[in-house]
């Protein structure tokens, strides 16, 4: 990975550049420059928002197999993962946050939540969960970094085994909340399925797995017997996940269209036939599975395990898109596209394409998930882990 | 403006007049809607209803508005709890003037990109049996609302006499009200001004002095005075959700919502669906009242005569 440091330098001074000004530009002027609008009113960043805490999600279970169910094999990239989880756990929510109409008053959340709401819900969990992470981190990390009495240690172990137990549920809980957040909305009727949670919880596993095997794949430079046992554990761990989130999306899809009457078989054909059928077919289908598919069970060697890991975590953010976007370009009332237009700044339009500013914003998002990983990997020797380049406990 | 300038024609000085004219008389006509809504209450036009005399009527030539004005002051002698606001939409005498919608835009200042009664104009049929409808849509104020316990902060709730409310100094503005509307009823202030871009060139200076005029005065939604701000840290309603309300402001002080008043056709009739000798209460039970989207659940306060 070395040699493409100075790549990576240069596109992160560019993401770094760009999104900072468009940072910089929604505090200026809100949201007058994005392109989603009263009747889209969800558009890309609460697509990246879902996209973030799924990679994390699935980052921390992942994590969780070494910790409290003690798969050994993965001890190399637990570590990573667990910063990981909490690296793209602050990067959702400050997509979230960014997304918001009165970001200042985002923390009325906790002194006057209203429980039936789902997003009350989520935010009180994921604040849990960061407090989690964190505390976990502290325990994972600082045994690596300075010698500690072994009694110490012995307890840092468990108090880390415990907290990361109690993780599992609370990850579940606020990914499939994630999911029940939009399968609630009974006026979407693309949003409103049962399935969503489970399709949620899933789809966490998917993309949060394939992101870590990619990075145990890119960032590791000993590539020993146990870096190759690792790749080809986590790339099959990869191809099943896979498997099981195409039927989810198999069942999700052909259901509204199997006999094409009514309007979830409208939003379906918009998916997969409308203006943005490229997402789909080439992004999601052709890049996000067939060809990860292909090198997976193919070669199987560790090269394939990588692109196509990473495939499949970048990719997954066009799932997020197709279910966010699509469900909300159709008017609720015929007519109501062409009743009232607003001539400034066409907010009041059914038709959504993510402005520059929105994708500026984005960039400016990841920019600051990559600046967290430099720190991580410079001051919590995470890569040293990763490449098993220090002394075992 | 500088007399002594040397492009100033007496050409470009004429029409300069003209449009300061044209600019001041467009305004004054805006607001004036909002005055003659008062004006009618003093010396209301006798408009003969075209249909048929309403049940109880005690005079069947009485402008509705004279009759909804009284049950209006009725209602408001009641305890709020007692009140069950709502509308009744006579689809077949509305004629897609959208006067409802531009009385609405001036009653509540609405920005670009806010809208609290749009009028749907659909046509149907193929020529030569086509006909156009129009169908007004403010909010519903439904019984058992689906964009008020999506609300993460409490920002949102049906208030005792029926009309769903916001808090603008509560709301975070994250927008799920809106996905859970099922009628699309609530609108996003993004922080818009009717003069952003506008006005540009010669008379663009006298074009904004008259639009800033209508557009600068604060709105009194909720009976609370609202002096919209972009920023960093934006000023209420910028940035949160916005809604018809009934204009439960001017409930407050006796006047019937606006777009009751501005419906040049009659066609839009308001009062307490509690009191069974409302105009409200006696339209909404006939065979031909219905409901938008009843299978959605929401039990809407709102009937359209069909």
């Amino acid at each position: 990975m070395k040699q493409y440091a100075k790549i990576i330098w240069a596109l992160w001074i560019i993401l770094a550049l760009v999104g900072g000004y468009g940072l910089i530009e929604r505090l200026v002027t809100g949201h007058q420059l994005a392109t989603y609008s009263s009747y889209v009113p969800w558009g890309m960043w609460v697509a990246a928002y879902i996209f973030f805490v799924g990679l994390s999600s699935g980052s921390f279970l992942l994590a969780s197999l070494y910790y409290v169910f003690k798969i050994t094999r993965l001890e190399r990239i637990a570590r990573l993962s667990l910063f990981t989880a909490g690296v793209t756990i602050i990067m959702a929510l400050v997509t979230v946050g960014l997304d918001l109409g009165r970001m200042e008053k985002a923390v009325s959340v906790f002194y006057r939540p209203h429980f039936t709401s789902l997003i009350t819900w989520e935010v009180w969990l994921y604040t849990a969960y960061l407090i989690l992470v964190i505390m976990a981190l502290k325990y994972a990390v600082r045994k690596k970094l300075k010698k500690l009495d072994p009694q110490v240690t012995k307890d840092d172990d468990q108090r880390l085994k415990r907290l990361m137990t109690y993780g599992i549920p609370l990850v579940i809980a606020f990914t499939g909340a994630g999911g029940a957040l939009f399968g609630t909305i009974s006026a979407r009727a693309a949003w409103h399925t049962s399935l969503y949670p489970v399709i949620f919880i899933v789809g966490a596993l998917l993309s949060g797995v394939a992101l870590m095997t990619f990075m145990a794949w890119a960032f590791c430079d000993n590539h020993d017997e146990s870096w190759h046992e690792l790749l080809q554990f986590l790339g099959k761990l990869v191809l099943g996940l896979i498997c099981i989130e195409l039927i989810l999306e198999w069942a999700e899809f052909s259901i509204p269209l199997w006999y094409g009457v009514g309007s979830e078989a409208e939003l379906v054909k918009f998916v997969l036939f409308g203006p943005f059928w490229y997402v789909f077919w080439l992004v999601r289908i052709l890049l996000g599975a067939v060809l990860p598919l292909y090198l997976l069970m193919g070669k199987k060697d560790a090269k394939s395990i990588g692109i196509a890991s990473f495939l499949v975590a970048v990719t997954y953010f066009a799932v997020r898109l197709n279910l966010v976007i699509p469900a909300q370009v159709t008017p609720e009332l015929r007519g109501l596209e062409h009743a009232y237009l607003d001539p400034i700044g066409n907010h009041l339009s059914f038709h959504y394409l993510p402005s520059f500013f929105e994708w500026q914003v984005l960039m400016g998002v990841v920019a600051l998930g990559m600046a967290l990983f430099y720190f991580g990997q410079r001051y919590l020797s995470l890569m040293q882990t990763l490449n098993n380049r220090e002394v075992s406990r | 403006m500088n007399k002594d300038r040397p492009d100033r024609t007496p050409e470009s000085e004429e029409r300069r007049a003209v449009l300061g004219k044209m600019a001041s008389a467009t305004f004054a006509g805006l607001m004036l809607s909002g005055v003659l809504a008062r004006a009618q209450d003093a010396a209301p036009q006798k408009t003969p209803i075209p249909a048929r005399p309403f049940k109880g009527s005690s005079d069947a030539n009485q402008d509705v508005l004279i009759r909804m004005q009284g049950e209006l002051e009725r209602a408001m002698q009641k305890p709020i709890n007692e009140r069950r606001w709502g509308m009744v939409i006579d689809m077949r005498k509305c004629t897609g003037c959208a006067s409802c919608t531009v009385g609405c835009v001036m009653e509540n200042k609405l920005p670009p990109g806010v809208v609290y009664r749009p009028v749907i104009d659909e046509e149907k049929g193929t020529y030569p049996n086509v006909t156009r409808t129009f169908l007004p849509r403010p909010c519903m104020q439904c019984e058992t609302p689906a964009c008020t316990p999506v609300c993460p902060v409490g920002a949102t709730w049906k208030g005792a006499d029926g009309i769903v409310v916001i808090d603008y100094d509560v709301c975070i503005g994250c927008r799920y009200c809106i996905t859970a509307c099922p009628y699309q009823a609530r609108t996003f202030d993004f922080g818009q001004h009717w003069t952003d871009n506008a006005a540009k060139g010669e008379d663009g200076a006298l074009a904004l002095k008259s639009a800033r005029a209508y557009q600068d005065p604060p709105n009194f939604e909720y009976g609370k005075e609202w002096k919209r701000r972009e920023g960093i840290i934006p000023k209420s309603p910028v940035g949160n959700t916005r809604k018809c309300t009934f204009c439960a402001h001017r409930l407050k002080v006796g006047m019937l919502p606006m777009c009751v008043s501005t419906c040049v056709g009659r066609a839009t009739f308001f009062g307490d669906l509690n009191d069974p000798k409302a105009l409200v209460s006696e339209l909404a039970g006939m065979a031909n009242a219905t409901q938008l989207k009843p299978e959605a659940g929401t039990h809407p306060n709102v009937y359209y005569l069909v």
